[in-house]
Formats: structure tokens, C-alpha cells, sequence
């Protein structure tokens, strides 16, 4: 009989448990793996030097955070989504229908995304549109679309070293691909006068973008749906390979990558505040107005994220790549004020 | 004598040589199908020590450090506490090294950067728990930078360390002048084992502490429901119920279970356990009985194979004397099966310790400092959040510090000794009890 009253009281504890699971007092966080880093950090520091707990931060991209977070409003729901993009207005849709609608959006500051081979290849000073001459998947030529010929560095520019083209470019689950399509292969497409030729040609203007941010797909560029340790496992074992990083990943590995240049500007914290380095997005946060005061130490946390010891050019958020906002006052502003998205 | 149709035994035909070739074939096939086996098997431990083993050494870097009643409370009483402390840490440093004339011309700046980020967090923790200790001058055993540990394990060396941008090579030498001094040292690393996970930028701290507390307890949530639950299906299946095509189809139901794949248990609990139960997200909780869910399976189908190879004679005997059929079972069928149950719960255990695939969804990929608790009367029992062991490997690898790698490899180390206890207990135990008929 003992059997029997174990399996009934563990049931019943379980019931129990299931009545009492709900509160919580720690900040919940997810979304971006490109802020995860970030936000670990912040939380840390947040836990060490608050008298709240520390905030507990998952990943598992950006799209799938805001999913979360526009779950709806409750202790069962995420406080906070980290995102590498800005919220798009379907998702503010899909959180109003929830009753999220009380969001503060705060910037905390710009990531680069940098091309990086291995240390001991050949040094590179990229264009836009060089990539784009390299990784398109057409290109037109006298007035018809052909398939991109390029097999080799030295064939898209004449002053690159010969070296077969090999490109580990982020797979299109990733915030980072669409800053890659849009600042280096779509800008390359117009700088090239490509966009113009395609235009010329009769297609239409949303046709000829599309055209431009076609990557090829006969082997030469490998999407990677990973992280980055994948793209650097990978020109680890062929050290062709140019990847595309983001600028926080480079930092952490220079002794075993070289970066190249874009537009003959080097990728650094400074270059990209002074908006002189091309590629490079803000990086977000999503805080939700109404968990502040139910959720203990919210505010405060997100408070810390933008602190000017924290996030400022002088604090750890920098020293591990993260580009400081100029603008940083407006946002420390904001979140003290808990200024609404829409106002 | 002419040759008969059968010849003599003493020489053999070409048939006979065909067969006994053929053995021997085969033979060498099994072989080979061993050696492959064992190679690849070294090879996975191999790198995995390799990589791993130095995790369990860690590098500290030690000296004296004068803090006052002033000071602390000027600490206290700014935002980033663990900052004003690590400037204390650094006078101490800067003042120990130039009473022992070890700084010579490294900057400055580079030597306080040989010291971990964690160390103002020690630092304070240290002060808080001892009150009595400003105004005094102490002995501090603080963490060195990841990187120079790394310079002690092979992994950072002056000619990487020049291309670096997280260490010079004039800190490599500077920690070679503090460790013939004395100052500098590599121990036992059990704050690998204890610690909580680090951020990013402090490899050198990261710890398996939460991460082995919260597989202990999915571990206590999937053997207090999946043994009695697994166990009394069991019972019944085999001792009570009707043989008819209504147990055949859940037999062929509970089969087809043990193989689904474990990711669809993950978007079960997702769904019940989160959406509809609204239990903690990350907690280990949801994560047992994920795992519960996972391991009934195995659990019920090899406590029927124990009970099945009970042999009748017992159960007649039992009831021959008057014993009833409840008596039967529970005086004398459970048992003598009970060390096949528990090897088969063992080996159940086992494999959800090892799990990785339903936690993903449930939240348990996370960056969690906080010990969780047993049980709090905000979260109820088992309801904080936690990692478990092979997620914590997972998040581990997608760090961009190559000193994570290190770090992973150390966990799945870890990981491997628990389930090598786990399995070498199941042996010992059918060694022990098993009865063979």
C-alpha cells in the first residue's frame, strides 16, 4: 500500500505546487542572441550591486523574443524583449490584440557587423561593391540577367590577391542578415550601377532590390544559421573563408582573425559612432510599462542598461564592442520617464 | 582405402574450409566493428579532456589590500559598488607591486587589467561578511584575468597575446615575475563546481553551481513521479488487466513512445505545463516533469520485462497458500523484481540527465545567477529558475571567449562522470539482487 500513498502524495505536492507557482521575483528576459551578451553583463553587475535578484536572460533570437513578450500582460509573461532590429508594426499589432500596449522602446546602443578572415590569409579592403559583384546571384550584363561567373577574389576586384571566393554569411533567421542584404549587397547593387542597368532594363524598382539581394546559391556562400563560433569554426577549417561577424566577436578573437576594411574605414567603436564605418544597426530593448511595480527591480534594471557607467563609452558594454549612443541622455530620459512608444 | 564420399574428418573439404572461412570472416568483421566503436569513442574523450581538464585548475592572483570604514561606505553609496570597490583592489595591487619592485614598465593599466571583473563582486561579498575587517589590512585571493590563465594552460601565448586585443604580452611577463614571487597561482578549481554562471566577460568565474542544482532537482521531480506512476502502470498492464486488443494497442503505444523524439515532449510541456498550467517559465519543475514525461516509456516497459521474467511458480504458490492477488504481487512478484526496476529507472534517469532538446523550449537556456531554492512560498516548490547540466554546455559553446571552450568541455566532463556513477550504480545493483531462475 505504501506504493499507493507515495503516488498520491506526489501527485498532491504536485497540485499543491501548481497552485502556488505564479509570483516571481526576478526580471524574466529574452529575444536577441547579438544583446544576449550585453544583457548578461548589465544583469550581473544589476545583481551584485541592487538588492534585487539577478534577472534571468534566455536567448533564441529577436523575432521570437517580441513573440514572447507580446504574449500578453502577467507574471507567466517576459518583462523584457531584446531585439537587434526595431519592432516591426505587425508585432505591435500582435501585442495590442494581447493587451500589450504599453511599451517603452529603449536603444542602448549600435553593433557593427565586420568581414573577417583567418589570421595568416590574405588581407582585404572591401567596397559594398565588391560583395555584391561577388556573392549576387545575377547580374546583368549588356541588357540581360546572367549568372554570376565569379569564382575568385582577384576576378571581382584586380587589386585583391587571387583566392577563391568562400563567404559564411549569417542564414536568414538572423537580424544581422537583413543588415548585411540592405547596407552591403543592396548598396553595392547602386553603387555598381547595376540597380540602374536592371532598372534600364525594364524591371520594376522592387523587382531590381530583390535581383540585388539574391545571393548566389551554387556553394559559394554558406548560410549560417548558427552563431558565430560556427562561422569561425568554419574558416578555421578552410581558411579561404571570409565571414561576417559581429563587431563584439571580432574583439574577443583578434589572434585568430584579421579584419578587413569597408570603403577603407576599419571597424572599431569609434569609427562606427562617427557613423564613418557603413555597416553597422541599432540594438534594442523592449520593456513592458505595465509589469513596472509588480515586477520588482524592473525599472531600476532597465535604469542600470543605460547608465552612463554602464553603457557609456568608458563602461563594460563598450569595452566588450558595443557601439555607445551618442544620444544616450534621450534614452536614460526615457526610461526614468517611462515614455511610451507612439507618444 | 579409396576416398568415401564423406573423406576423413583428419582433412578437410573444400566445403569445410568454405564454412570455416567464413568464421573467420566473420570474425574479423566483429572485430573491426569494435575497434571502430572503441576509436571513436576515445576520440570523443580525448578531445573532450583535452579541451576540458584544465578547467578544473584555475589561476588566482594574491596580495594584500587595505580597505577603511570611509571607504567602504563611499562604495556603498554609489551606483556601480563593485567598481569603487575594484579601485580599492587596484591601490592594493599597484601598492604590492611596487613594494616588491615587480611592475617595472608595465602600464599601469595593463596590470589591473590582469585582474578578473569578478574580483570587485568578491571583493565586496568579502566586506559585507565581515564587518570587522576595515581599517585592517588582509590577504586577498582574487581571480586572474581569463586570458591569463589562459597564458598558464597553453591557450594564450606571447605571440597570440600580441595580436590580442584582451591582453599584452607585457601582462604575460608581469604575471611571470608575480607568479616566481609567489603572488600568482593555479589551484584546485572548486568554484567550477560551485559557482554560478559568468557573463561573457568573465569566463575566468563561470561555474556549473546552478546548472548541477537544478538537474538535481528535474532529477528528485522525474523519480518521485516516474518511478511510482511507471511502476503501478506497470503492475497493472502485467498482473491485472484483461488480455485483449484494448492493452495490445497501448503495449504498441507505450513501444512507439520510448521513440519519439525528445524535442516533441518539449512543445508538450511548452504548451500544458507553461501555457495552459501556467507554471514558472525556466524552472525545474516543468522541466521534471518534462523529463517524467519522457522517461515513463523506458521505465514502464523495462519494469514489465522484470515482471515477466518472474516465473509463475511464485505467483501460484502465493496464491495456493490463500494469499490474495494483491498479496501476490506486492509481498513476492515486486520483490524479486525490484532490482530490474531499478536499473531500468536508473538507466531512465540517466538519459534525462542527459537531455538537452525539451529544455530549449521551456526557458531553461538561460543566463541564471541566482541559486534556485528548493521551495519558496512566491515560486512553490521547485519554481525558480535554473539551467541544467547540458544546456549549460550548449550556452556555454555559443559564447564568443574562446576560454568558454575550455569551460563546455569541463561540463560535459562533469556530465560524463555523474552518468558514468549513474550507470555503474545500475550494473552493481542487477549484479547484486538479480535471481536467476
Amino acid at each position: 500500500m505504501s506504493l499507493f500513498k507515495m503516488t498520491a502524495s506526489t501527485l498532491a505536492i504536485t497540485a499543491i505546487s501548481a497552485t502556488a507557482a505564479a509570483a516571481r521575483d526576478n526580471v524574466q528576459i529574452a529575444g536577441s542572441s547579438t544583446v544576449l551578451p550585453y544583457a548578461s553583463i548589465i544583469a550581473e553587475v544589476f545583481g551584485e550591486n541592487s538588492d534585487f535578484p539577478t534577472p534571468v536572460v534566455e536567448s533564441g533570437g529577436s523575432s521570437a523574443g517580441l513573440k514572447r513578450f507580446c504574449e500578453g500582460v502577467g507574471e507567466n509573461t517576459i518583462d523584457i524583449a531584446n531585439a537587434s532590429r526595431q519592432i516591426k508594426d505587425t508585432e505591435l499589432v500582435a501585442c495590442a490584440e494581447n493587451g500589450v500596449t504599453d511599451i517603452v522602446e529603449v536603444r542602448i546602443g549600435y553593433d557593427g557587423i565586420v568581414f573577417a578572415s583567418d589570421i595568416n590569409g590574405n588581407g582585404f579592403a572591401f567596397t559594398p561593391s565588391d560583395w555584391y559583384a561577388a556573392l549576387a546571384a545575377e547580374m546583368p550584363i549588356d541588357g540581360a540577367m546572367v549568372t554570376n561567373t565569379n569564382m575568385d577574389w582577384a576576378e571581382v576586384n584586380a587589386d585583391f590577391a587571387s583566392q577563391p571566393i568562400m563567404a559564411f554569411i549569417p542564414g536568414t533567421k538572423h537580424g544581422t542578415r537583413e543588415v548585411f542584404e540592405e547596407k552591403v549587397l543592396l548598396q553595392g547593387c547602386e553603387d555598381s550601377g547595376a540597380f540602374e542597368a536592371m532598372v534600364d532594363m525594364g524591371m520594376s524598382e522592387d523587382d531590381a532590390e530583390g535581383a540585388c539581394m539574391a545571393v548566389r546559391t551554387d556553394g559559394l556562400s554558406v548560410d549560417i544559421d548558427g552563431d558565430y563560433t560556427e562561422t569561425l569554426a568554419r574558416i578555421e577549417a578552410d581558411t579561404n573563408g571570409i565571414g561576417v561577424f559581429g563587431l563584439a566577436f571580432y574583439e574577443n578573437n583578434t589572434s585568430k582573425l584579421q579584419v578587413a576594411t569597408m570603403n577603407d574605414v576599419v571597424p572599431t567603436t569609434q569609427s562606427i559612432a562617427a557613423g564613418d564605418y557603413p555597416v553597422s544597426r541599432p540594438l534594442y530593448f523592449y520593456l513592458k510599462a505595465a509589469h513596472v511595480g509588480v515586477i520588482p527591480g524592473l525599472q531600476e534594471f532597465a535604469g542600470f542598461f543605460v547608465a552612463d557607467e554602464l553603457a557609456g563609452p568608458d563602461g563594460p558594454l563598450a569595452a566588450y564592442g558595443l557601439v555607445s549612443d551618442p544620444e544616450l541622455a534621450d534614452t536614460q530620459a526615457a526610461v526614468a520617464n517611462l515614455t511610451l512608444m507612439g507618444n | 582405402m579409396s576416398t568415401s564420399k564423406h573423406g576423413s574428418l583428419l582433412t578437410l573439404d573444400a566445403r569445410t574450409k568454405k564454412r570455416n572461412a567464413a568464421e573467420k570472416r566473420f570474425r574479423a568483421y566483429g572485430l573491426g566493428a569494435i575497434v571502430i566503436a572503441v576509436a571513436a569513442l576515445a576520440m570523443l574523450l580525448i578531445s573532450i579532456i583535452a579541451n576540458g581538464a584544465s578547467s578544473f585548475r584555475q589561476t588566482y592572483i594574491s596580495f594584500p589590500v587595505t580597505i577603511s570604514a570611509e571607504e567602504i561606505e563611499a562604495a556603498e553609496s554609489s551606483l556601480l559598488k563593485t567598481g569603487a570597490y575594484n579601485k580599492i583592489i587596484q591601490t592594493g595591487l599597484l601598492a604590492y607591486l611596487t613594494e616588491r619592485d615587480l611592475l617595472q614598465d608595465t602600464p599601469e593599466a595593463d596590470a589591473f587589467g590582469m585582474i578578473s571583473g569578478e574580483a570587485g563582486s568578491t571583493f565586496r561579498q568579502f566586506i559585507l561578511a565581515n564587518p570587522d575587517a576595515a581599517g585592517t589590512t588582509f590577504q586577498l585571493d582574487l581571480l586572474a584575468n581569463g586570458r591569463i590563465d589562459g597564458y598558464y594552460k597553453g591557450r594564450v601565448t606571447a605571440e597570440t597575446a600580441a595580436l590580442d586585443k584582451n591582453v599584452t604580452p607585457a601582462q604575460l611577463e608581469l604575471a611571470d615575475r608575480l607568479a616566481a614571487d609567489g603572488a600568482l597561482v593555479k589551484q584546485f578549481n572548486w568554484d567550477f563546481f560551485t559557482n554560478p554562471d559568468a557573463s561573457d566577460q568573465r569566463p575566468e568565474a563561470a561555474g556549473l553551481g546552478v546548472a548541477i542544482l537544478g538537474s538535481l532537482y528535474m532529477m528528485a521531480v522525474v523519480l518521485c513521479l516516474a518511478l511510482p506512476i511507471g511502476v503501478a502502470a506497470s503492475i497493472y498492464l502485467e498482473e491485472f488487466a484483461r488480455k485483449n486488443w484494448i492493452t495490445d494497442v497501448i503495449e504498441v503505444n507505450i513501444a512507439n513512445l520510448a521513440a519519439v523524439p525528445s524535442i516533441v515532449y518539449g512543445i508538450l510541456g511548452l504548451a500544458i505545463f507553461i501555457n495552459f498550467a501556467e507554471f514558472n517559465q525556466s524552472s525545474p519543475l516543468v522541466g521534471g516533469l518534462v523529463l517524467t514525461l519522457m522517461t515513463l516509456p523506458t521505465i514502464i516497459i523495462s519494469t514489465r520485462a522484470s515482471l515477466k521474467s518472474i516465473p509463475p511458480s511464485i505467483r501460484d504458490a502465493a496464491l495456493g497458500v490463500g494469499a490474495s492477488k494483491m498479496q501476490s504481487v506486492f509481498h513476492h512478484v515486486l520483490p524479486l523484481a525490484s532490482p530490474g526496476i531499478l536499473t531500468g529507472t536508473i538507466i531512465g534517469l540517466a538519459q534525462a540527465l542527459g537531455e538537452t532538446a525539451p529544455l530549449l523550449l521551456i526557458g531553461m537556456v538561460a543566463f541564471v545567477k541566482e541559486y534556485p531554492a528548493a521551495y519558496t512560498a512566491d515560486a512553490g516548490l521547485f519554481g525558480e529558475a535554473s539551467t541544467a547540466l547540458p544546456v549549460q554546455v550548449f550556452n556555454w559553446t555559443q559564447r564568443s571567449d574562446p576560454a568558454f571552450v575550455e569551460r563546455a568541455s569541463g561540463a560535459i566532463i562533469t556530465l560524463l562522470i555523474f552518468l558514468l556513477i549513474m550507470n555503474a550504480l545500475a550494473i552493481f545493483l542487477r549484479k547484486k539482487f538479480e535471481r536467476r531462475w
